[in-house]
């Protein structure tokens, strides 16, 4: 069904810190292996080699630039689908393929009944999905619905493949909606923010910004380190002329 | 936007035929004789052709045509389902109707005149959906005009007018007040979409790549490093940007070879005496089936998405 649910009981999403994200890849590359094998698999890549490679992926990190000079800085930026309370790209779909669901305010397609019409992709100003032409369906972030949720894996696995690979710890998952969740704390201790919220897709998942840069500033002079002189005693112009001899 | 042909295909054909059957039935409804004849057996019949090729082609976008029936379920939210519901819910009427003039004729009262109403406010309610599709999309600036839906239903009204005419002229049937209606509406059309043009050029463009990342915080943002090497479906689908100068010529293409010549030539053929109406109205529907397809092309290839900010776009 494509009408959205008027509340969700759950607001499960990410927080993404962009202070501590070093752009590895690690989630994007996890992101794809999981996914390849899970809930909307497979994941296709039309030509995963050669020299114009192609394929679908949940997940992007983008690396951009920030501010001028000494301020400058680089951000880099991962971007997969925020799960938005209100996204167009559910209520556009003509089949509902697409929906949200009222438990946990998860987006997801239905790879059985999406008939790639790809009118969701032209709805979502984030660009979080992309079509897989070989499937001939659209495919998105699920959140690891088939990880979160499996009692299968260990506890501290069961959380979405790309929080579980970052090795700097920039990603969070947790409900959003709950205000004494560890992530509803972050994103009130650090400013977090959504992306384009005047699109008004009202975005679940927020992104940490980078801290302020602390600035060291020094009054003194830096320390240069001088080589010795020559001192012009006897050995000294022993070895000169030997050298000069030998070099000859 | 990339340029799909088979949407741009499936609209102006579509909006051609529809246009078509709304006009067949306003000839029906003021009692023009012609329309119980032969005239509105070819003329239903080229009308569901026209419907028929652009919803097929429409299918050819899709990576699952097998599964388009589902796409009539969800008309509460979406304006795709309610275009879907819409074209198969005037195959009842317009279909009835057709069969009706081919297997009796002579029928005249009331029945075809309800069935004909009844198509034609199914095909003008179905190119309205077709409009709303775009002009719904807030990521879009340039479909989401509130000018965008008007200008579907009036090119759909322009060329149907302008195929009714040609029926018309090729069938010996009086044509004169067509032609006219068709060159009024061409002129329209040009003059909306001349205003759309002008609208979308000046429209402040200020979606920024500060925004879209929240990176404005510390300054002006620029691209170090995109995410992938060689385009991604994002980029090839959201990404297409036609060159501003040959935006700039296929413009005035479809403005003069598609709206304003073809209204002359109607306006000509029906004002000179012994003006040949058959030659004209053909010239003027080659005119305009190629300046709607010119329009509908630029129509994606001029819109720019939001998501371009991410990929090196500065503004949108």
């Amino acid at each position: 069904m494509t009408a959205l649910p008027l509340a969700t009981e759950k607001k499960l999403g990410l927080v993404i810190d962009l202070d501590t994200c070093v752009g590895c890849q690690a989630c994007a590359t996890s992101c794809k292996e999981w996914n390849d094998g899970g809930y909307s698999a497979p994941l296709s890549d039309e030509a995963p080699y050669g020299p114009d490679p192609f394929g679908a992926w949940l997940n992007r990190v983008h690396s951009f630039e920030a501010g001028e000079g000494t301020d400058s800085r680089t951000v880099h930026f991962p971007r997969s689908c925020l799960h938005c309370e209100t996204p167009a790209c559910v209520t556009v779909c003509p089949t509902g393929a697409s929906y949200k669901r009222g438990e946990d305010g998860i987006v997801l397609v239905n790879p059985d009944t999406c008939i790639g019409c790809k009118l969701c992709s032209w709805a979502c100003p984030y660009g979080a999905r992309e079509y897989d032409y070989t499937h001939g369906v659209m495919k998105k972030c699920t959140l690891c619905i088939d990880r979160i949720y499996n009692e299968t894996l260990d506890p501290v696995d069961r959380q979405p493949a790309c929080v579980r690979a970052c090795p700097t710890g920039a990603r969070h998952f947790g409900d959003l909606g709950d205000d004494e969740s560890a992530v509803s704390k972050l994103v009130r201790q650090r400013g977090g923010y959504d992306l384009l919220p005047e699109m008004g897709y009202k975005p679940t998942n927020k992104y940490l910004p980078p801290r302020p840069r602390s600035v060291v500033r020094s009054t003194s002079r830096p320390v240069t380190e001088t080589m010795p002189a020559p001192d012009g005693s006897a050995a000294e112009r022993l070895f000169a002329w030997i050298d000069k001899v030998l070099s000859a | 936007m990339n340029p799909a042909y088979s949407v741009i295909l499936f609209t102006t054909s579509s909006g051609a035929g529809y246009g078509l059957l709304f006009w067949l039935a306003c000839v029906v409804l003021l009692g023009d004789a012609s329309a119980t004849g032969g005239l509105a057996s070819a003329g239903l019949f080229m009308a569901l052709a026209l419907v028929t090729v652009g919803l097929l082609s429409s299918t050819l976008h899709l990576g699952r045509p097998e599964r388009a029936w589902r796409a009539v379920t969800q008309w509460q939210t979406s304006w795709l389902s309610r275009e879907g519901v819409l074209a198969l819910a005037t195959y009842v009427p317009a279909g009835l109707w057709f069969l009706m003039q081919w297997l009796w004729p002579s029928v005249w009262w009331p029945l075809p005149v309800v069935l004909a109403v009844l198509a034609a406010i199914g095909a003008m309610a179905t190119v309205w959906c077709t409009g709303m599709i775009y002009q719904s999309l807030p990521t879009i600036r340039a479909w989401s005009e509130p000018i965008v839906t008007p200008i579907y239903v009036l090119l759909s009204l322009a060329s149907g007018a302008t195929l009714m005419a040609l029926l018309q002229a090729v069938s010996g049937s009086p044509w004169r007040l067509m032609a006219v209606l068709a060159a009024l509406l061409l002129m329209a059309a040009a003059g909306a979409k001349w205003l759309y043009w002008r609208r979308i050029d000046t429209a402040p463009r200020d979606w920024t790549v500060e925004r879209a990342t929240g990176l404005g915080r510390i300054g002006r943002v620029r691209p170090l490093e995109p995410p992938h090497t060689q385009p991604n479906f994002v980029m090839r689908e959201m990404g297409y940007a036609v060159a501003r100068k040959h935006a700039g010529a296929l413009r005035w293409l479809a403005l003069g070879a598609g709206f304003v010549i073809p209204a002359l030539l109607f306006v000509l053929a029906a004002t000179l005496p012994g003006g040949p109406p058959t030659l004209a109205a053909a010239l003027a529907t080659l005119g305009v089936a190629a300046g709607v397809l010119a329009e509908r092309w630029l129509f994606f290839a001029e819109a720019q998405h939001v998501v371009t900010l991410y990929y090196g776009a500065e503004r949108a």
